[in-house]
């Protein structure tokens, strides 16, 4: 015991000395979650739009209006012609013009029958969407109370409730994906580079040869890491609950048993990349483009996995952090119990059994 | 002498058993995942159904939600509670609550009240499929109201006709505009971590002990360092733009040869940073976490995922000094609007002084002292 002490002190010596990447591996947490919470939303917001509207009646001037008190949409150009469309998109400034038909109330409530055109401009597709649909939403609200007001029978009103996060925060949505990235990189990455570094300098030899058994040198570089992760998981669960305001709806205690499993999960699998790779450079390689893009991309960290093709979705059910990700949603955000998220829980902890086996198989391998 | 330096660097790169595959490699397989995975658009909502009423009405109205495509009917619950355990269980993501007696009130008291709660954790997801569902369930009360109104014909509804049009990308491809920007990506990861892990290995290997008593100057040295990621840029652009236009059918609108211009001007950057960092760091630990940690906010920051104008404005301020934004747009006027040179100076000019900043700073910081 006392040896493992040493050897687990002898890893802090490695990290305290290096002081950069220890204010790195503490430091991307914070970043993260400020660039996230603060300057990387999806949220359509104060897109600036142009109106063509040659009758400005009282329609049009309410919609407009309502489109421009709307936390979505900035009134930025009136337009004398339908014609100078053309040119108002060249810039990019401009996301979409609303252009009303003439004489619009007027043909509304004689004929029924009035026109308004969305254009948006589409070169990204999702913004584009979204703000059409926005639009199509505010408009559609006004025609509703047309009809309120004009008694209109046989109406059929739904009501939206949005379940735990009534204000669409993009927040609650990427705080686990965040978590699991890091989690992630520090176990994964860290560990893996940590042994092969001792590998590559030719100080593993001198390890080998010390009385410890070879599986308690690999298991004190882990320590640190360890440790190191769950400064980060607290960091990332105060700033979340403090700065952002994401609150932690369910049991604290079964979250951070989850992390603790997600954890040990990263780290066998940082021990299975080091005994794969002899250079520092490969594990990077390894651990960067195998684990860490997989995760960003398929752990529905940023993009829903529903809608990927098969083929991904598919794939996507071998990245760890798809399921830690989808138990922090669960646990988190929606308030559940641990029962609903049981069977990612089962294959969490297989996907860790298998992890470390055929590392440890592939560790004595190495060894001769 | 530079041709003997690059010789060895040519040749290091060439028998690591792992960079000459991962450059071929890596690639095709982000320009060959990533557009299919990196799409924000919401294709079928599972949708969980609880009709109290059990009306031909109500019937009526789930066969036109579920026939929308926008929803995959996945649950019929009995009651609500069952309705939030199969949303806790991701089973669910939007419920539909059909009221009982909701076809007789309609007839009757003339309108009749759905619930729709849509699971919210991401925003986005939440709010447009609950937009869509609404949306639905209005043109089912239009044609409700037509249907019994018309014949009458003693009122007239106002009715606003919304036509909506997209201009530059009118089917809505999201891929058209994702590939330009990851081939961006792609240089910057490879581009950009390869120098940065270069001269700290030689430092960590010792051979920079030797590299420091040759007459090989400063200038001759960082040059040696730069032209073959400069080279293996290329190649990886050549190679994107060979995947984007046999699996996208996509080709640039504008010239092949402004985009050449750039990538050339932005690679050079791109390097010197990378070397920058790599004269400043130790170890290759070193090196990579702190390139970790620029490229990660680089890229958030890039506009590649979400569009820079919706970024706050402080966070658009510092977007200025981001590379990868202006190479970014380059990439995608030039792909989709087919601009020239003429209407990128702008850019031209941020990434020129990118690349001459950061390699003046590259070869005035590396010592032959240790």
């Amino acid at each position: 015991m006392k040896q493992f002490t040493t050897f687990v002190k002898k890893e802090f010596y490695h990290i305290f000395r290096d002081k950069r990447t220890m204010m790195i591996l503490l430091g991307i947490p914070v970043i993260q979650i400020i660039l996230f919470g603060f300057a990387i939303t999806t949220e359509v917001k104060n897109s600036r739009i142009a109106v063509y509207d040659p009758s400005k009646d009282e329609a049009t001037r309410t919609i407009i209006e309502r489109l421009d008190n709307s936390r979505y949409f900035d009134v930025a150009v009136y337009m004398d012609h339908p014609s100078e469309t053309d040119n108002i998109f060249k810039d990019g400034s401009i996301s979409m013009a609303v252009i009303f038909s003439e004489g619009f109330m007027e043909n509304l409530m004689h004929t029924g029958h009035a026109q308004v055109l969305l254009l948006t401009d589409a070169t990204e597709a999702n913004t584009a969407t979204a703000i059409t649909n926005y639009a199509t939403a505010i408009i559609g609200d006004y025609q509703q109370e047309l009809l309120l007001l004009q008694k209109i029978p046989f109406r059929i009103i739904p009501e939206i409730k949005l379940l735990y996060n009534p204000q669409m925060k993009g927040a609650y949505n990427f705080v686990p994906g965040v978590l699991g990235m890091i989690l992630m990189l520090i176990c994964a990455l860290m560990t893996s580079i940590a042994i092969v570094r001792e590998k590559e300098t030719g100080t593993m030899e001198v390890l080998l040869v010390s009385p410890m058994k070879p599986i308690f040198i690999i298991l004190a570089k882990a320590v640190p890491y360890f440790l190191i992760s769950c400064i980060n998981l607290t960091t990332v669960l105060v700033l979340s609950v403090f700065v952002l305001d994401v609150p932690v709806a369910g049991s604290l205690w079964w979250l951070i048993l989850v992390s603790l499993l997600f954890i040990f999960v990263s780290l066998s699998l940082g021990l299975l990349i080091s005994t794969v790779t002899n250079t520092q450079l490969a594990a990077m390689l390894v651990a960067g483009m195998m684990f860490i893009l997989p995760v960003v991309l398929l752990s529905g960290m940023m993009f829903p996995v529903e809608n990927m093709p098969d083929v991904l979705q598919w794939l996507s059910n071998i990245v760890p952090a798809k399921w830690y990700i989808i138990m922090m949603k669960s646990l988190m955000i929606k308030g559940a119990g641990i029962s609903s998220v049981l069977r990612e829980v089962i294959i969490l902890t297989i996907m860790a059994v298998f992890i470390i086996a055929l590392s440890l198989k592939n560790f004595k391998n190495r060894l001769e | 002498m530079l041709k003997y330096l690059l010789e060895k660097e040519f040749k290091q790169i060439r028998r690591n058993p792992f960079l000459p595959r991962m450059i071929l490699v890596f690639p095709f397989m982000v320009l060959l995942v990533f557009p299919w995975a990196a799409n924000f658009e919401i294709r079928s909502l599972n949708l969980c159904v609880i009709d109290n009423d059990h009306s031909t009405l109500s019937g009526q109205m789930i066969r036109k939600v579920s026939s929308s495509g926008y929803f995959k009917l996945t649950v019929v619950a009995g009651n609500y509670r069952q309705a939030l355990s199969s949303v806790e269980k991701n089973k669910a993501d939007i419920i539909l609550e059909i009221p009982a007696h909701f076809e007789r009130d309609l007839t009757r008291d003339q309108a009749s009240k759905l619930m729709i709660s849509a699971n919210a954790v991401n925003g986005t997801t939440g709010g447009l499929g609950s937009y869509y569902l609404s949306g639905i369930i209005q043109n089912f009360s239009a044609d409700f109201q037509k249907k019994w109104l018309q014949p009458a014909g003693n009122a007239t509804i106002p009715v606003i006709e919304m036509v909506s049009s997209y201009r530059f990308n009118p089917h809505l491809n999201y891929r058209i505009y994702m590939v330009p920007a990851l081939m961006v990506m792609l240089l910057t990861m490879i581009c950009g971590f390869l120098p940065a892990l270069n001269i700290v290995g030689e430092k960590e290997a010792g051979t920079m002990e030797q590299m420091n008593v040759t007459p090989v100057t400063r200038l001759t040295f960082i040059f040696s360092k730069l032209l073959p990621y400069w080279i293996i840029g290329f190649i990886v652009i050549t190679i994107s733009f060979g995947v984007a236009w046999m699996i996208y059918g996509l080709t640039p609108a504008g010239s092949l040869l402004t985009v050449y211009l750039f990538a050339a001007i932005y690679i050079l950057g791109l390097s010197g940073f990378g070397l920058v960092i790599s004269n400043y760091s130790e170890t290759m630990q070193q090196a990579m976490f702190v390139m970790y940690f620029f490229i990660i906010i680089l890229i958030l920051m890039s506009g590649l995922f979400t569009p820079v104008q919706s970024m706050p404005e402080w966070a658009q301020w510092i977007t200025a000094f981001n590379p990868l934004k202006y190479f970014m747009q380059v990439m995608r006027l030039v792909y989709l609007k087919g601009s020239g040179i003429s209407e990128l100076t702008n850019q031209l000019m941020a990434l020129s002084a990118f690349a001459l900043f950061f390699n003046s700073w590259a070869v005035l910081n590396y010592r032959k002292t240790t």
